[in-house]
């Protein structure tokens, strides 16, 4: 009798930074074979963890096979919980890495959000170091760059990505599938310190109200104390109808954002560089997303070779309103957060306006005024961002105020 | 064997296919000076007056050269990983039924697989020079019956000079030659740019054959390898396979990860102060080197800076350099790729200069000490700077040293290299075989930031105010450490030595084991 077979995982000439996972029952105890491109370094390693693995898991009589392309210990531990759970569909219990301890960090409403870097959910050669890069977010994606017969296997991936691998201070994002897909996904995420959840393909407000009772719910049950905000993504002719009722459904929300492959596949058009046809969907997202208070971001830009063509979508993007966009390479990141970058001008006039504003804070006085000006509150406020941006971007010194 | 431990710390033999070696003593402190080999002085007499020294077949030609067993036979390896030749002349020496022959090649190729039989069938008895891929493999786990020597190109010049070598027959293969034995590199079927390897080999050699497929009539010009060294012309149907001898374009990596450490490269070079008017620089033909020449075009052409001089390996992106003004010179030793040999062709400023004008340990001075920053890769580098390209962390012998050790001297010498790969640490607590001390590493550049040595303080000074990554080396590998895992150490065999690794003074720096499976 053949004996069955319980796998997950990758193999194969050209995986990297990956593992491929085969359980089978055993006649008595744990056989563990070891096929590992580091054995010479990591051989004794990979047997302990293994073994600790099969503990954990309680297996009592079954062989273990591994056959290693130099994944890293939270990738090997999620491909072996998904055979496990697989061989044994019961098992209800989780094995959790460690949390790295630099990943505990939280995040606010209305932290810059100039670039986000997707990350496709199954493949952990990326994670590593795309925080190296630093995009102002990482985004661990379930949805569409995820096959449908892998998004089991990304959902145990992420999880252990988010808790044991760094992202130097990169915003913690996680694209959930569609709902209601998309809720179950909450359960892998919000109890490992997400920071923003993208919520894609969104065209009502009662879909961003089910994903904030989940959160809330997990949010109690874990007992967290990071916020987890929302970037509800829209895609279609329905949502950018509905974009100020799902830009306002969620105290939570903290951008929204666009996608126009979608959006232009709903409207039966296509895709230009000019984008006359998404003209309407973008002016009406940026418009509804200011409305509600939060950040208006633009679409990726999907020519990776093409970093002119990328600047200047980006100077387009900012000129229509829109303060981040989405990347799919490394490369893309500097790019546009010098393309975001405020120009001398602004900042030498966002200078004087700051100092004003100190300089009338320190009188108490509860007017600002600059010469013969008067100076509004949003006024000072855009000014401070435009100091911030500046000073992100290596335009401006962190103590200009005593160098001024 | 006897071992002892030299001043990097490491266990070498004292004696080696029994001849004796010196130890490592310390980077400038051996010095072997003094006429030790000469080359061979011959008649004209003897040979003939018509200048045709063409011999039927090489077999014909090794008989007349002599060749017997135990000898020493030289090839050089201009035609990379195409090479033909090298396969077929071990072929007609196995034929011949001559055994235990030295093999002392500029450096050896994946292709060189084919000489696995010849090595377990005795024709050939250890090889000098590099163990590439699958011969690296087979001398690790101990299979060759003499223990393999690497050396430097510098090094392979100067263990023919102090006579610790001594060549029987060099085989040169030529891509165009006349019947006299004038031959050049850079044109014909199998073309490969220039045949500078070969220059001691022409020299020093009891006979020297030229092999060719391309035939000229006298005078070939230019000659790279001078006719009135050469003993017997051989003229066979192919050298090798172009395809796999000069790549067509060389490519810049497009890995985010690796153009991320040659944007810190660059950074860095401008940062220190190194990129000023007049400046020199060399590196390396790897991805990330050629990348952070891009940055660092841009760089220059922002501050209008211009170098002197550019150091070669050529590739389209020195070449570019040159021919926008932002070098006044290439010196060049090899060419990567085709546009490096049309601007030397075209260029009179794009200058064919001998390899050993920087790389030999006996020349009266080097150009390498003169090169203001020289960016170089490497397999492995250890808390202490010390470097090693020839061996992989599982202990397996895989690369050559090539140049790599005489560019070390460079005033500013920086590793561009990853802090691991795919779970393999590349910068160690101590590297599994030092190829350089420490001492000649100045920075080592990886994603994860920028470690100085601590003993160039003048460049920890010059980029303490700049916004780069500095750490310190320690802090680079704990972070590793912290996302791998730490390593074991490979298992080794301790009391068997399979190969070592030579000092650019002839010295032994360090020894291969070998590996336990």
């Amino acid at each position: 009798m053949e004996t069955k077979t319980f796998s997950a995982g990758k193999r194969g000439d050209k995986v990297r930074s990956d593992c491929y996972i085969e359980l089978s029952p055993a006649p008595s105890g744990i056989d563990i074979e070891l096929k590992s491109k580091v054995s010479a370094m990591y051989g004794k390693t990979l047997k302990t963890q293994l073994q600790s693995l099969c503990d954990y898991f309680e297996l009592k009589n079954v062989k273990v096979y591994l056959e290693d392309f130099g994944a890293l210990q939270p990738t090997i531990a999620a491909r072996f919980e998904q055979a496990v759970k697989q061989m044994f569909p019961e098992t209800k219990k989780e094995y959790l890495p460690e949390f790295h301890p630099e990943n505990l960090y939280g995040t606010t409403k209305d932290k810059l959000r100039r670039s986000r870097l997707y990350l496709p959910g199954n493949e952990p050669k990326f994670y590593p170091n795309a925080g190296l890069h630093k995009p102002d977010g990482v985004i661990l994606d379930l949805e569409d760059s995820v096959a449908p017969t892998e998004k089991v296997s990304a959902r145990f991936l992420v999880r252990n990505t988010l808790r044991a691998i760094n992202f130097y201070k990169a915003e913690r994002m996680v694209r959930i599938n569609q709902l209601p897909m998309g809720l179950e996904d909450l359960n892998f995420i919000v109890p490992h310190n997400v920071n923003v959840i993208l919520i894609p393909k969104v065209e009502s407000a009662d879909q961003i109200k089910q994903v904030e009772e989940k959160v809330l719910e997990l949010k109690k049950k874990h007992n967290l104390e990071n916020e987890v905000y929302f970037m509800p993504i829209i895609e279609s002719a329905l949502g950018v109808m509905k974009a100020y009722e799902i830009a306002t459904a969620s105290k939570y929300n903290c951008s929204l954002a666009i996608g126009l492959e979608d959006y232009t596949a709903d409207l039966g058009t296509q895709r230009t560089d000019e984008g006359k046809e998404s003209i309407f969907a973008r002016s009406t997202l940026i418009n509804a997303a200011k409305a509600a208070g939060i950040q208006p971001i633009d679409t990726v830009y999907s020519d990776v070779s093409n970093m002119e063509g990328l600047r200047e979508s980006v100077i387009e993007a900012k000129s229509l309103g829109f303060e981040g966009k989405g990347c799919i390479h490394p490369r893309q990141i500097k790019v546009i957060h010098e393309a975001i970058a405020p120009e001398e001008k602004e900042i030498e006039k966002a200078k004087k306006i700051v100092l004003a504003f100190d300089e009338a804070t320190a009188k108490g006085l509860g007017v600002v005024s600059l010469g013969s000006k008067m100076i509004d509150a949003p006024v000072v406020k855009r000014a401070q961002n435009t100091i911030k941006l500046a000073i992100l971007n290596n335009l401006l010194s962190e103590n200009w105020k005593e160098l001024n | 064997m006897e071992m002892v431990k030299n001043s990097a710390g490491r266990m070498v033999p004292v004696e080696v296919n029994g001849e004796k070696h010196t130890p490592f003593m310390g980077v400038g402190k051996y010095k072997p000076t003094g006429a030790k080999a000469k080359p061979p002085i011959r008649t004209c007499a003897d040979y003939p007056e018509d200048g045709n020294k063409i011999k039927a077949n090489l077999r014909e030609a090794l008989e007349s050269a002599g060749l017997k067993d135990g000898m020493t036979i030289s090839t050089h390896h201009h035609l990379r990983n195409g090479d033909v030749l090298t396969n077929y002349l071990f072929d007609v020496i196995h034929e011949m039924g001559v055994k235990g022959i030295r093999w002392f090649p500029s450096a050896s190729f994946p292709c060189h697989e084919h000489l696995i039989q010849y090595l377990d069938d005795g024709t050939i008895h250890h090889i000098e020079g590099s163990m590439n891929g699958p011969l690296g493999r087979y001398t690790t786990e101990g299979k060759m019956s003499g223990l393999g020597i690497l050396r430097s190109h510098g090094g392979r010049y100067q263990s023919v000079q102090d006579g610790e070598v001594h060549i029987d027959i060099a085989v040169i293969a030529a891509p165009t030659a006349d019947t006299f034995g004038n031959a050049t590199g850079d044109r014909g079927p199998t073309a490969c740019g220039l045949l500078g390897f070969a220059l001691a080999d022409s020299e020093y050699a009891d006979r020297v054959i030229v092999v060719t497929d391309n035939l000229v009539p006298f005078p070939c010009i230019p000659w790279q390898i001078q006719g009135n060294n050469v003993d017997y012309v051989v003229e066979i149907d192919s050298l090798g396979d172009p395809s796999k001898i000069v790549s067509g374009t060389t490519q810049v990596t497009k890995s985010p990860d690796r153009l991320l450490i040659a944007e810190y490269v660059a950074d860095f070079i401008e940062a220190a102060g190194i990129m000023k008017d007049g400046f020199s620089l060399q590196a390396g033909a790897g991805g990330t080197n050629l990348a952070f020449a891009l940055f660092l075009k841009e760089k220059m052409k922002k501050a209008g800076v211009k170098a002197r001089f550019m150091r070669g390996g050529s590739t389209q992106y020195l070449v570019q350099m040159l021919e926008e003004g932002l070098t006044e010179y290439i010196l060049d030793g090899q060419t990567f790729d085709l546009e490096g040999v049309r601007s030397m062709r075209e260029n009179a400023n794009h200058v064919n200069t001998s390899p050993f004008t920087s790389y030999n340990y006996h020349g009266k001075g080097n150009f390498a000490s003169m090169i203001d920053a020289v960016v170089l890769g490497a397999t492995e580098v250890d808390v202490n700077f010390n470097a090693n390209v020839v061996t992989h962390s599982d202990g397996y012998l895989l690369h050559g040293i090539g140049g790599w050790q005489n560019c070390l001297f460079s005033k500013c010498t920086i590793l561009a290299i990853p802090s691991f790969r795919d779970r393999i640490p590349v910068i160690v607590d101590e590297v599994t075989t030092i190829t350089g001390p420490g001492e000649l590493v100045d920075v080592i550049i990886t994603e994860r930031g920028i470690a100085i040595n601590p003993k160039r303080t003048d460049l920890l000074e010059a980029v303490k105010d700049s916004d780069l990554p500095i750490k310190t080396i320690e802090e680079i590998r704990d972070e590793v450490h912290s996302i791998c895992g730490k390593p074991e150490l490979p298992v080794v065999d301790k009391s068997k030595p399979v190969a070592v690794i030579k000092w650019v003074d002839g010295t032994i720096i360090d020894t291969v084991f070998k590996v336990v499976k």
